[in-house]
């Protein structure tokens, strides 16, 4: 059972592998580390009971919540151009991105 | 786990597997990196690697060295690079025309020489091997009582090697300082854009 998982969970690797060399934007490179990592968690966790040694979830957890904060940053870099927030962009004079975000009323918050 | 007799070798069979397939991952990352122009696509396959490689650092029981790869690879690092490329082009220029033959040399032959050292390594998992036997059994029988973590590495680290992990410390922190000076006093400036040079760069911006 879990050798079936673990042949799936590689092949949903090949496929958010290709999408993030392929392109062709940044969202779709975006979910696919997103997708990647999340199936890098699931494979430590087959991995961990494929050896019988169901302790490595903690990484696996980890890594989740890794994941998780760096896939955040990422999305506010792009946002911003900077990763200090919606302040220091508009500070410097706002970027392209973040005024065309406000000009669509789809601005985030302290602005 | 009571499949686990009939199981066990199409389950070792698939750890082979895995193995194979994360390094044929890495190295397809790898060469996507090389020949992508476009630097966004490029911080996000080197977090792909870094997952990759924490990924084949638990394989390998090096469950601590796999935290701090994803920590610092996945995590602390795509960042920085984040904040370097607001500082940079988004596009690398690509290379003057020349043929490679020299740096490529190099490499083969340093690849090599690196290779021919491996043939005199012992086995991996040897429990004879020389790492095993110098204080290897001295820490595995006297830190639960000089040190007292149930975690060996942690004993080692904290304790036996301690003055090299304060060193170690100081250096990452200093480093930390440093990047953070050079990304947060520049990034100020207003992020310089080339001129558009067909679909690569509009295809950057979107």
């Amino acid at each position: 059972m879990f050798t079936v998982a673990s042949l799936f969970v590689l092949a949903t690797m090949v496929l958010a592998l290709l999408r993030a060399v392929r392109g062709p934007t940044v969202y779709d490179r975006i979910v696919a580390v997103n997708v990647f990592g999340t199936m890098t968690v699931l494979l430590l966790v087959l991995i961990g009971f494929l050896t019988d040694r169901p302790e490595f979830e903690d990484i696996a957890l980890l890594y989740v919540l890794i994941n998780f904060v760096a896939i955040i940053a990422v999305l506010k870099f792009e946002l911003y151009s900077s990763l200090a927030g919606p302040r220091a962009a508009s500070a410097e004079g706002a970027t392209e991105k973040a005024r065309d975000e406000a000009a669509d009323g789809a601005g985030v918050d302290g602005r | 786990m009571p499949a686990a007799a009939p199981g066990g070798r199409t389950d070792a069979a698939m750890e082979q597997i895995i193995d194979i397939v994360l390094l044929a991952f890495m190295v397809v990352v790898a060469i996507a990196m090389i020949r992508l122009r476009n630097l966004y696509a490029v911080v996000m396959l080197s977090g792909i690697y870094s997952l990759l490689s924490a990924s084949m650092f638990v394989v390998l029981d090096a469950v601590d060295v796999a935290f701090t790869e994803a920590a610092v690879g996945a995590g602390i690092a795509t960042v920085l690079m984040l904040g370097t490329l607001a500082l940079t082009f988004r596009e690398e220029r690509p290379p003057k025309r020349r043929t490679p033959l020299l740096p490529l040399a190099v490499v083969v032959v340093t690849g090599a020489a690196l290779v021919y050292g491996t043939l005199d390594m012992p086995h991996y998992g040897d429990p004879e091997a020389p790492i095993h036997q110098h204080v290897a059994p001295r820490y595995i029988a006297d830190s639960p009582l000089e040190v007292g973590p149930p975690n060996m590495v942690t004993s080692v680290l904290a304790s036996y090697r301690g003055y090299d992990t304060l060193g170690e410390t100081t250096v990452i922190f200093t480093a930390g300082i440093a990047v953070l000076v050079l990304l947060s006093g520049v990034t100020r400036r207003r992020q310089r854009r080339r001129p558009a040079r067909g679909d690569e760069s509009r295809e950057a911006r979107r």
